[in-house]
């Protein structure tokens, strides 16, 4: 793996969200270092997406400060979040593939509306070159409708990564796939941060994925980080009963 | 976009505040609209796109529904003019019905019905799916590409449509009354023209531009605003046809009287 930096280029402080009544976020801190990958850990309904969601301005957060590459991201305007968010790719649970478009034309849509001048042969080059990195080369032709759960996935990768973000973050990236797929996507997720440099953030409850691609694990527990740390620093001395029922649902089960 | 939340009181009820509520986001929506159309980037492919899907593939449907309707509301109108003796009024009157109302409310109606539901279904279906989301994280703006490119396309199809559905009903009336009548093709569009006037197809047309904008932009606000996961979908394509339906049974009633101030001014 990639030795990681001092340097953060995420600072999350104090974070707050809650929808209605349900607290999701309850002063959450943060720290992403350059060039790791670092895993967010959490029961479902526990904030993991919804926190990654506020990073890209999906969601604004109620009370909490973000910096990213430095930069506070309050009171950014929408053109200043826009060339934020070109830094940053995200992969969704559900790739979000567009259903109309072709894999070639999903790939190729971020691409010409926001990387002007390039030639038809650079934007096929661009997109070849994404699609037989992540092993789906011959999918150019096909609807998203044709494609496995799997190969949407890495579609989907394979179109965040086509505008060459410094930072990936992964929602749930092995949700709903067989096992061997899911060590496909680690595969993946671990291939990438070499290949593009890339600073990841990788939501999961699946504890096999964060341990195949976690530099550093962060385990979210009632709106707060309660444990953050290498995978054995976190799991193997837990006193929190919650990250050790965790631990013990996954591997048991 | 502002949602009502659990956590405060409502001003008047919940209902009311949610009705008041809605009228002011599907008019920010409206605005916003207004506000982005002029400025680029111009999606002119998905307009084209859009323009095909809305226009020519409704064309089958449009053809038959115009044609019917022809036939038989000359059928249905025979035997009240037969009389007085005034068949040989046939040509005009329904010439006049035809351009006047029933052309650009039924195209209308048939287009909120296909196009509007099947807008909002798609949209809404982007949303639950999160593709709307992958346009913003990608610094694409979804309102651009989706909104503008749908509604443009049937502000400006469904005035074509109309004038399409005007003619083949006119054939459909034309064939009845060349049956029953022997009236040949010239003289029934000879007739058919002596009985409009300018102000007939203007107004028509006018009409037919807000019928147009009424489909998109409902369509368009009923998906982007849905929620609920799937079962939103389905709602927000039956809102879509219901709404629009309804607006422009609401806007066909406000061009009758503008039209007649100004024909009999």
């Amino acid at each position: 793996m990639p030795k990681q930096s001092s340097e953060a280029v995420i600072e999350i402080r104090g974070l707050y969200k809650s929808f209605d009544e349900n607290h999701v976020l309850r002063g959450v801190d943060l720290d992403l270092y350059k060039g790791e990958n670092l895993v967010v850990l959490g029961r479902s309904g526990t904030g993991k997406s919804v926190l990654i969601k506020i990073l890209v301005g999906l969601l604004t957060q109620d009370e909490g400060t973000i910096k990213i590459f430095g930069k506070s991201t309050a009171g950014l305007s929408l053109k200043e979040l826009n060339a934020l968010r070109l830094r940053i790719g995200f992969s969704f649970q559900a790739s979000a593939l567009y259903d109309s478009m072709t894999v070639r034309e999903n790939l190729e849509f971020p691409l010409v509306r926001n990387v002007k001048n390039l030639t038809r042969k650079e934007i096929d080059m661009r997109v070849e070159d994404l699609l037989d990195s992540v092993g789906l080369s011959k999918t150019i032709n096909q609807m998203p409708s044709e494609l496995s759960g799997g190969q949407k996935k890495r579609i989907g990768i394979a179109r965040t990564l086509i505008l060459n973000p410094e930072i990936m973050l992964y929602d749930e990236p092995t949700a709903g796939l067989d096992p061997i797929t899911c060590i496909d996507i680690n595969n993946l997720i671990n291939e990438v941060q070499q290949r593009y440099q890339t600073t990841s953030i990788v939501i999961t409850h699946d504890l096999t994925c964060a341990k195949q691609t976690g530099d550093r694990m962060a385990v979210l527990i009632e709106g707060k980080f309660k444990a953050v740390g290498g995978f054995e620093e976190v799991f193997h001395n837990a006193e929190d009963q919650n990250i050790q029922s965790f631990y013990d649902y996954n591997f048991i089960n | 976009m502002i949602n009502l939340t659990n956590d405060k009181k409502p001003v008047l009820s919940k209902k009311i505040d949610k009705f008041f509520l809605g009228l002011y986001n599907a008019f920010s929506f409206v605005k916003r609209f207004f506000k982005e159309v002029w400025f680029p980037p111009y999606e002119f492919r998905e307009i084209m796109r859009q323009c095909y899907e809305i226009g020519y593939r409704s064309l089958p449907l449009i053809s038959l529904t115009g044609f019917i309707i022809g036939v038989v509301f000359t059928n249905q109108s025979r035997p009240s003019l037969a009389e007085f003796g005034a068949t040989s009024w046939l040509p005009a009157l329904i010439s006049i019905a035809i351009v006047r109302a029933m052309g650009p409310l039924v195209t209308a109606l048939i287009a909120a019905g296909k196009v509007g539901s099947s807008i909002g279904a798609e949209i809404a279906s982007m949303k639950v799916t999160e593709q709307i989301d992958a346009m913003e994280v990608s610094a694409i703006n979804p309102f651009k590409y989706l909104v503008i490119t749908r509604v443009l396309a049937t502000t400006l199809m469904i005035p074509v449509l109309v004038m399409y559905t005007d003619f083949v009903a006119l054939m459909g009336a034309f064939v009845n009354v060349n049956q029953n009548e022997l009236v040949s093709l010239s003289t029934f569009f000879v007739q058919v023209f002596e009985a409009i006037s300018f102000l007939d197809i203007f107004s028509s047309i006018i009409k037919s531009f807000v019928f147009g904008f009424t489909i998109g932009i409902v369509g368009c606000y009923k998906g982007y605003t849905s929620n609920k996961g799937t079962e939103g979908v389905g709602q927000a394509a039956n809102s879509s046809v219901v709404m629009s339906m309804f607006l422009i049974f609401i806007e066909e009633l406000l061009a009758l009287q503008i039209v007649n101030a100004i024909r009999y001014a």
